[in-house]
């Protein structure tokens, strides 16, 4: 029901979201309105969702753009008659630069594309890290595809294929960066440009970059294959600093020692005492004290495999592969990496299956057999407790 | 008669590459920054080992934006920062400065806009959420509003650092979880309740039947025939709501205005500082799906911020205060109800247990 007084949609129940101190995502739709009608549209069609408690979109639908067989989710309102400019409302992913560093220049373009070609609606971003561009009709994903590669940028991840990879911030504004995230980032979204564009796969696979233990991408939670920045010899420590930190208030035995996790820190007054040896690189004490500790200087990354939510047999944390990769070696042994698990996926994996949910399946064992890796006590939180040891048969049981 | 396009098709370019979108003091100081200090709430100071500092403004978004808001961010980026920007992995917009003296301007600046600053250090980030009702087919609730509706109640957590330690909310409007919500301090999941309507006239023509068999992680899905054609039959006992028939069958909607409704989870992180990467553990097994505010969610998301500010000890994350306190306290501090669907039933269940006579009375 539209407001005859002034031609706008009367939109009671969404109006009330204008209300208060956070950013309101209904004054970007009714900012957006005013350039489109197809804005406009998604307003109404949008409080009716909110009236009647129920969602209005089409399930899906397979559109895209030419030779590509992702990047474009198809998306179609079930109630077109009332609202003919979300009848077609398809989302367009759009890979990010690495880092999400933009110029204004790169945004405005990408803005005046959107405006010509769609509802002027965005996300900055998605969760795996694409710029979203909300709802245009099908025979304008090609042209707006072809103005944003001119302009340079590509189309991100979708179906079963490789998703768009994304890293943190890493080296380009963080002490912390154990490898350079936005490079490895880069660099492998470049290898897999086909694997990305053109879904071959059982599933989804995920790439996720984090340049420390902290892992601002969660990439242990959501990455298929997750590498995490860490070091492997000493803490850097400026004793200095460190009595500077005390100085000025900082409780270094509670707030500090006390909360290692493997109690490896020593404070007599004076000085901290680390024993590297026992140190497990969870950063709590740089954390706290970033101007007087810092990770140490041989870096590389964790490499672990198989993190996903739920859907479909429960939600994964990746789990431990290789326990360290030196920063230099890290895109190669990755590629060689990814070689073996794709070939071992292709093969075992069923439809619709993570790699996650096929370990889990096949046993780690066997996943380790499969991609030539040998089994590292780093892989384990414990051993296994149960009895139930499938020992090879093949040469007669084991001697 | 094959036509030529005009133009060449550019296609498998990839992103643009990042470095030419960084700030000339990043590029400067790429790999060699030193440490990082929080000047105020919402304002970081990067020094380099070159002793170049860099400053960044960080402002939450709505993170659905429409292109006119995205400009006035341009204006601001030439405004003070020579044209650069950047987004973080939370939804919110950083400005990076050179001249210190800018801070407050740009401060003042995004206040009239609209755009808080605030979200580092221990305080409560931005919200990472999902489409909803937006612009998603299988959402059981609409994410944006009910981010709108906990973060207006929850302002002051986003622009003050005085929470024990940093404090991640995520939101998912189904069992997809599109945001990385089963490891968050605080996840609101948007749930269904009731089994899939079967449309038996349609799912012959737009289902593969073995394909959707296969989709069910109980297997209560299995063949049937209605009406001389193929279909299936629900073994409703069986369904615990995930909606994966739904994802890879349209003919099995889910989505009930009645029974649709939120579930919110406790206690999970991501990052390995002090203790391991942990799922969240269910609070609160089903609120009301009630727009446009939601107050039933608001809420219990408010009480266990409040309870968690006021009982955790410095530095401990809401999982880890938790583990410390034990989950019966969680209880009563919360008055949250414990009831049965708290207690796992799904595989590996008894993992979740309590396997030991150590009890807290």
């Amino acid at each position: 029901m539209d407001d005859a007084s002034n031609g706008k949609p009367k939109t009671e129940l969404l109006d009330q979201l204008e209300e208060g101190p956070w950013p309101s995502f209904v004054k970007e739709i009714k900012a957006a309105s005013q350039g489109s009608e197809k804005a406009t549209d998604l307003l109404r069609q949008l409080e009716r969702s909110y009236e009647e408690r129920k969602g209005h979109w089409k399930h899906g639908g397979m559109v895209g753009v030419l030779g590509y067989g992702g990047g474009v989710i198809g998306r179609y309102s079930d109630l077109p008659e009332e609202f003919p400019q979300v009848a077609h409302f398809h989302t367009m992913r759009v890979n990010h630069p690495a880092g999400w560093f933009y110029t204004s220049d790169a945004l405005r373009t990408i803005c005046d594309i959107w405006e010509r070609h769609g509802s002027g609606m965005t996300n900055m971003h998605g969760s795996t890290g694409d710029i979203i561009l909300l709802g245009t009709t099908t025979d304008q994903l090609e042209p707006t595809f072809q103005e944003l590669a001119q302009n340079g940028f590509d189309l991100g991840g979708s179906g079963s294929a490789v998703r768009t990879p994304n890293c943190c911030v890493g080296m380009a504004r963080c002490e912390w960066a154990c490898f350079d995230t936005m490079k490895l980032c880069y660099d492998v979204t470049q290898a897999y440009q086909d694997e990305l564009h053109r879904p071959a796969f059982a599933y989804k696979f995920k790439f996720k970059f984090a340049g420390c233990p902290n892992d601002c991408v969660a990439s242990i939670a959501r990455a298929d294959l997750s590498v995490i920045g860490t070091w492997k010899d000493d803490i850097q420590v400026d004793d200095a600093e460190v009595a500077n930190y005390a100085a000025a208030g900082v409780d270094i035995q509670k707030e500090v020692c006390d909360l290692c996790p493997t109690k490896t820190m020593g404070w007599d007054g004076k000085k901290l005492s680390i024993d590297n040896r026992e140190c497990v690189h969870c950063m709590h004490c740089i954390n706290v004290l970033p101007k007087a500790l810092r990770p140490g200087k041989e870096r590389g990354a964790v490499v672990l495999i198989g993190a996903k939510a739920p859907i479909m047999q429960g939600a994964l944390l990746s789990s431990v592969l290789i326990p360290f990769v030196p920063a230099e070696e890290l895109l190669d042994t990755l590629k060689e990496l990814v070689k073996r698990i794709w070939d071992f996926w292709d093969e075992y994996g069923t439809n619709r299956e993570r790699v996650g949910e096929l370990i889990q399946r096949v046993g780690m064992p066997a996943f380790l057999d499969g991609i030539g890796l040998e089994p590292v006590p780093e892989m384990v939180a414990a051993p296994r407790d149960n009895p139930y040891i499938f020992f090879e048969t093949k040469n007669g049981g084991a001697k | 008669m094959t036509t030529a396009p005009k133009t060449p098709r550019i296609t498998d370019i990839g992103p643009p590459h990042y470095q030419k979108f960084l700030p000339p003091l990043v590029k400067k100081n790429y790999g060699q920054w030193k440490y990082h200090e929080i000047l105020a709430p919402g304002v970081l100071c990067h020094v380099a080992e070159s002793g170049d500092r860099l400053y960044t403004v960080r402002a939450a978004t709505p993170r659905l934006m429409a292109v006119q808001t995205l400009r006035k961010f341009a204006d601001l980026a030439d405004k003070y920062c020579g044209g650069h920007l950047r987004f973080t992995s939370r939804n919110n917009i950083e400005f990076l400065l050179e001249d210190r003296n800018n801070i407050e301007p740009l401060k003042c600046d995004l206040a009239e806009l609209g755009f808080p600053v605030g979200g580092t250090g221990n305080s409560l980030s931005n919200i990472v959420h999902t489409q909803g009702w937006v612009h998603c087919h299988s959402a059981a609730t609409d994410a944006s509003g009910i981010v709108k509706s906990v973060m207006d109640a929850l302002y002051d957590r986003f622009t003050h650092q005085d929470l024990p330690a940093k404090l991640r909310i995520a939101m998912a409007c189904c069992l997809n979880m599109c945001g990385a919500v089963h490891c968050s301090d605080i996840a609101i999941l948007g749930i269904h309740t009731v089994p899939p309507k079967i449309q038996h006239a349609t799912l012959p023509k737009v289902c593969e039947v073995p394909t959707l068999i296969a989709s069910c992680p109980t297997g209560a899905i299995r063949p049937a025939t209605y009406e001389g054609k193929p279909s299936v039959e629900l073994i409703e006992e069986q369904c615990m709501f995930c909606g994966n028939c739904y994802t890879v069958c349209p003919a099995m909607p889910l989505n009930d205005p009645e029974h649709d409704g939120l579930s919110i989870w406790v206690g999970g992180k991501v990052s390995n500082a002090r203790s391991a990467p942990k799922f969240s553990k269910l609070a609160v097994p089903f609120l009301p799906n009630h727009p446009p505010r939601w107050p039933e969610v608001v809420d219990a998301v408010v009480k266990i911020v409040d309870v968690y500010a006021k009982n955790a000890r410095k530095y401990e994350r809401v999982g880890e205060w938790i583990e410390r306190v034990g989950w019966p306290r969680f209880f009563q501090l919360t008055g949250f109800e414990f009831t049965r669907y708290h207690i796992d039933d799904f595989k590996h269940a008894g993992l979740t247990y309590a396997r030991s006579a150590q009890i807290k009375y």
